[in-house]
């Protein structure tokens, strides 16, 4: 009979742990058989450790959300971390009381219930601590209704909106700790078991009402928010909680993303906490559209209703996949949506011919956009012949796209139609170096051409080291320049340091609250396929106001279509990095010598032919 | 070859009422700027398709917007999404949306076996 | 009745002073503030006027203005506000400058278009490419065109609607002289190279005025310019400095290539960046265009939505020579008429 009690709760859970195995079995079977053996290898291996430290981390602790933002961290560290001690420090008493190392789950978690008599080794000491607990819980909680309704508070502008399945869950959820105060409580006043928070609540009970009658409902009603909340788990938001660590065991298999949706997509894609962190970085919302970034993104794919409106309406820029505490991958998972939806009418790029490439030791390919900023074509030319370079100027007059476009569109297969033809070419040149001079061309020359023995480098790192190896010299132009990151460079390719470097040797590059991994977007990324031109000026006014706020010389980026959006804007002055250099090169043999090795040691320099040559 | 296209004995006229506008309603519910195209031509001039093919973006549209399909299919296929004709439009118009527009659109009624 | 007659004419282009000296000519306490050293706004930098090829100067000359017992000048002073207090307009420049007046007519006229930001043409970048208003300096200076290196141009390519009609350049509005200008200059390369091939590429000839149309026919008859119906997309510099134009030829329907010694960029007319300075403290709007809105665009054209204040030339939007002498003089004649009903009223 006082075992009805525990019905709810344990029809909730049973429910639950059959939903979980079943998806878990689904989603196993829905990996390729490569990572099958992955992620078999990591949970017997070393990795095993890493993602049960990770687990920990992430699920419970919530260390990078405490990171980004501490009360928001807190409140999920309290609900998580604490719930999961309440089980754990539960389960240790209960083994107390019982002297017993295998004790029903039901009797843990109903302990007070249970458990009348409070006299066992340690129980002053177990009533002390789960209180604590409890307390610890509830304040996280209190966070989380604040939250619901105040947002700001927590700065954050937007929260997620709820469905009906995550009502249900929510409001169990809110319900489950109050009602364990008042159900423990009542215990407390009746049989003196509790702790400092249960016997003072307890005797406050005592003194509204009668204990006694209050005792039972009110655990029943503990129960029921238990079990109500765990059948709604499955369908609910909370479904990330369980999911979050399957993704961290298949991410630290090994398991990547493929070109096409596998369990792995899936996996991440339930993983969400929607959280809405994301909403925050998302600088589309400057331009009111407020239904595609990466959340909603998620909630679509997970509803089945992801509408092509939506899936390429955004800008590809990655801000959101930095602050993601889950580390899902937004941009990537973006990039498969759009692979599949495009799938049906890929491009067979026929036409394409094979150009005879003209031998040299230097490729340089500007990109479909470079050609209509031409500044930044006379300026390479111009370093290209300072310093002699036997260069091909592939596309100088005609040649295919470099494939990036496309794959920002999901178009994959089109686009290596045209990276095997521009990869012949280069093949073809003998070239040991390719030089590119635009951010969008270098990801994907870098990442998806296959060019054996051929350098890409990008042309601020090219300059670099021209300019380090002695080749070229540059005069000190007293600049201040405020260096916008482009996304497929910074984000995208990770590449901060080249560009400032090279800045750095002719002026002063100011340092910014967001730069490097949290610079803006320019506003015109290819990525985004639906935006308008309209929509597109209010993100790039975005960043143009915060660059105008330290008052540069000149604004610097690394990317044609940056330069041509921010020009547009027409708030400043807009210069490519080369632009800067072909600037300040200095023709002649400078009247200091700067290197002051070649000062002190004249004989050495002579045996170095390369840079004498060049003195 | 497309040089004498003319010559081709194709209908000399445009036959306004066999108007065929599954395509073009399509773009046009979901992409407004298309309506504003002056057919100046720059799109034409800087896509880098048309660099190496007869493809010609401009005349796509505008036959588009006269209600001829005739032929698109394989032509619109030429297009490598580079995006300069959008970057050079005086009329701020989505080409590269146009484009994709296009072609989903063509999947769909090739699908249904109606083109 | 207190003596209300003093009024202040902000810029001594040709709208300026013809409206300056219409009004002292009637008896009231002219101001003429002009930013520039000298008076004439952008006619001292134009050489001869379409559509007759009539010299800027002369135009220049007849609508001069000098100091008299009702008119004066001032020049250097870049007005930047106006208030209105106790009735009373203050006019003020960043310096210590402060003019009081009971009316305020604005003729700022226009700026014009940094060929610049349209980097795909290359102004700047290649020495080749030169604007109209670059054409101009040439013209006026008596030279011939040549290109860098100093030689005689075969082929010129005239380039219609930079900076206009043109979302790109923020601008979407037609700038109006420009194609009458190209079609203009067309000519004038032909006179000095009767062997250059000049080609203009439109996108639409905008020949609105008398007498325009017979200047294009001019133009092909005796000049054999070649209209090409196309926008340029880019220019790219050959090693020879030549300069290689993309465009499509619409009416052909083919993308278009073409070899040209020099290009010349027609730029377009774009409201002064300080208008928006002039509406702070007061009622005066811009339009879509950021040229001073007119309270009707019918029949208070120059009337600004200000009381008080006024406008006449191309500050309200492009406008040529004559219209900018004619919309000047019936802002005279609406300030006048102004003037007095206020009296008529006392
Ligand atoms: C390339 C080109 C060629 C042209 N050729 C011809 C032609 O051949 N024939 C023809 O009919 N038209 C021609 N035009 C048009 C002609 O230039 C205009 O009609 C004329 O200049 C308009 O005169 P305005 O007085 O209104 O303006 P402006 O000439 O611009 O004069 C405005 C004056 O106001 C001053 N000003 C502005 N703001 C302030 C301020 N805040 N405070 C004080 N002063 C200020 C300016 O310094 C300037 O002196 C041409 C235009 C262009 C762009
Ligand atoms: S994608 Fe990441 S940041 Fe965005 S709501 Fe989900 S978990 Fe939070
Ligand atoms: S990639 Fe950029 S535009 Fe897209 S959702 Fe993320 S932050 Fe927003
Ligand atoms: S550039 Fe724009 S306006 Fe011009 S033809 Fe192409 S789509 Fe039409
Ligand atoms: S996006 Fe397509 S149509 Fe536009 S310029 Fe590139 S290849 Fe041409
Ligand atoms: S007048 Fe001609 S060149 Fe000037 S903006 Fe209008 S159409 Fe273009």
């Amino acid at each position: 009979m006082e075992n009805i009690i525990s019905i709810p709760f344990l029809v909730g859970m049973a429910y639950l742990f059959i939903v979980l195995i079943f998806r878990c079995i689904k989603w196993i079977a829905g990996l390729s058989k490569f990572d099958k053996i992955r992620l078999l290898k990591s949970i017997t291996g070393r990795r095993l450790f890493q993602s049960i430290k990770e687990t920990f981390m992430e699920a419970l602790l919530h260390r990078k959300i405490f990171r980004k933002n501490p009360v928001l961290g807190y409140m999920h560290m309290s609900l998580a971390f604490g719930w999961f001690l309440l089980i754990v420090v539960g389960h240790l008493e209960t083994m107390m009381a019982e002297h017993s190392m295998f004790v029903p789950f039901h009797k843990a978690v109903f302990f007070r219930y249970y458990e009348s008599s409070g006299d066992f080794y340690l129980s002053g000491f177990f009533a002390f601590f789960m209180d604590l607990l409890l307390l610890f819980v509830l304040s996280g909680l209190m966070f989380a209704i604040v939250k619901r309704f105040r947002k700001k508070l927590f700065g954050l502008r937007r929260t997620t909106r709820l469905k009906s399945g995550d009502k249900i869950a929510l409001t169990s959820l809110w319900l489950i700790f109050p009602l364990r105060l008042l159900a423990e409580s009542t215990s407390a006043a009746v049989y003196h078991n509790g702790g400092f928070l249960t016997s003072g609540v307890g005797f406050v009970i005592d003194f509204i009402g009668n204990p006694a009658i209050l005792y039972y409902p009110l655990w029943v009603a503990y129960s029921l928010s238990l079990g109500f909340f765990f059948a709604a788990l499955p369908n609910s938001r909370y479904m990330h909680i369980p999911t979050e660590v399957v993704f961290i065991f298949m991410r630290n298999a090994g398991i990547r993303l493929k070109k096409q949706n596998d369990s792995y997509t899936d996996v991440q894609v339930f993983s969400c906490s929607r959280c809405g962190i994301c909403l925050d970085k998302c600088q589309l919302s400057v331009a009111g559209i407020d239904d595609s970034q990466s959340v909603y993104l998620l909630k679509n794919i997970r509803n089945k209703n992801l509408s092509d409106e939506k899936l390429f309406n955004c800008q590809m820029c990655g801000r959101c996949q930095i602050d993601c505490p889950v580390g899902i991958e937004t941009i990537e998972l973006r990039t498969v949506q759009r692979i599949e939806s495009t799938r049906d009418y890929n491009s067979s790029y026929d036409y394409l011919i094979q150009e005879i490439a003209t031998k040299a030791d230097v490729v340089y390919f500007a990109g479909c956009m470079t050609h209509l900023t031409p500044r930044v074509i006379s300026s390479m030319k111009k370093i290209f012949a300072t310093v002699g370079e036997g260069v091909w100027f592939m596309d100088e007059v005609k040649a295919p796209c470099c494939g990036r476009p496309l794959m920002l569109a999901g178009q994959y297969e089109a686009a290596r139609k045209l990276i095997e033809n521009n990869s012949r070419m280069i093949l073809d040149s003998g070239a040991h170096t390719l030089v590119v001079s635009c951010p969008i061309c270098y990801k994907v020359f870098k990442e998806d051409y296959k060019l054996p023995d051929v350098e890409v480098v990008f042309h601020a790192q090219y300059i670099d080291a021209l300019i380090a190896s002695g080749r070229l010299m540059v005069d000190a132009i007293g600049l201040r320049m405020v260096y916008h990151d482009p996304c497929e460079l910074g984000r995208g390719m990770g590449m901060y340091e080249a560009p400032r470097r090279l800045l750095g040797r002719m002026g002063e590059v100011v340092h910014m609250k967001d730069e490097k991994e949290y610079a803006y977007c320019c506003g015109g990324s290819l990525g985004n396929i639906k935006i308008t031109e309209d929509e597109r000026k209010l993100l790039r006014n975005q960043a143009l106001v915060a660059y105008e706020s330290y008052s540069p010389d000149v604004l610097v980026t690394a990317c044609p279509k940056c330069k041509k959006t921010f020009a547009a804007g027409r708030k400043m002055k807009v210069l490519d990095v080369v632009e800067v250099v072909a600037g300040a090169i200095l023709a002649e043999k400078p009247q200091k010598v700067e290197n002051p090795l070649a000062e002190q040691d004249v004989d050495a320099l002579a045996f170095a032919p390369d840079m004498t040559c060049n003195l | 070859m497309s040089q004498f296209d003319f010559l081709k004995p194709k209908s000399r006229q445009i036959e306004f009422e066999q108007f065929d506008d599954r395509i073009l309603t399509f773009v046009l519910e979901r992409e407004r700027s298309f309506l504003t195209c002056i057919s100046c031509g720059g799109c034409t001039a800087t896509c880098s398709a048309g660099n190496l093919t007869s493809f010609n973006i401009r005349k796509i549209g505008l036959s588009l917007r006269r209600g001829s399909i005739n032929d698109l299919s394989d032509e619109i296929q030429k297009c490598m999404f580079c995006g300069k004709c959008t970057l050079v439009c005086p009329r701020d118009i989505n080409i590269r949306n146009v484009v994709l527009l296009i072609k989903k659109r063509i999947a769909q009624l090739e699908s249904e076996k109606t083109l | 009745m207190t003596e209300k007659r003093n009024i202040a004419i902000i810029g001594a282009g040709i709208a300026g002073q013809e409206a300056a000296s219409v009004l002292a000519g009637l008896g009231y306490k002219v101001t003429l503030l002009e930013k520039q050293e000298r008076m004439g706004g952008m006619l001292n930098k134009w050489s001869k006027l379409f559509p007759d090829f009539s010299s800027s100067q002369q135009i220049l000359d007849t609508v001069q203005v000098s100091a008299n017992k009702n008119l004066s000048v001032i020049c250097n002073a870049d007005i930047s506000s106006i208030t209105k207090e106790n009735g009373r307009f203050e006019l003020s420049d960043n310096s210590s400058l402060k003019v009081y007046a009971d009316l305020v007519l604005l003729a700022t006229g226009y700026n014009l278009f940094d060929a610049t930001l349209k980097e795909e043409y290359g102004y700047g970048v290649f020495e080749n490419v030169i604007t109209s208003v670059d054409f101009e300096k040439v013209h006026k200076s008596g030279k011939k065109l040549t290109t860098l290196l100093g030689k005689e141009p075969r082929r010129v390519a005239i380039i219609h609607c930079v900076g206009s009609r043109d979302a790109k350049s923020g601008n979407t509005y037609c700038s109006k002289v420009c194609c009458i200008t190209g079609v203009k200059q067309a000519i004038e390369v032909t006179r000095m190279w009767p062997d250059c091939e000049v080609f203009n590429f439109y996108m639409d000839l905008r020949l609105y005025g008398s007498k325009y149309d017979s200047l294009y026919l001019e133009a092909q008859k005796h000049h054999k310019v070649q209209f090409i119906r196309g926008r340029l997309s880019e220019i790219s510099e050959r090693q020879d400095k030549g300069l290689q134009l993309k465009a499509e030829d619409t009416l052909q329907g083919r993308p278009l290539r073409m070899n040209a010694d020099i290009v010349i960029l027609l730029v377009g007319m774009e409201a002064c960046e300080q208008n928006a300075d002039l509406c702070r403290n007061n009622t005066l709007d811009l339009d879509e265009n950021r040229f001073f809105k007119s309270k009707n665009i019918h029949y208070a054209r120059n009337i600004s939505t200000q009381p008080g204040i006024f406008m006449a030339g191309s500050c309200i939007c492009p406008m040529s020579v004559n219209e900018t002498l004619e919309s000047s003089r019936s802002a005279a004649f609406l300030v006048d008429k102004s003037f007095r009903s206020v009296q008529v009223e006392e």
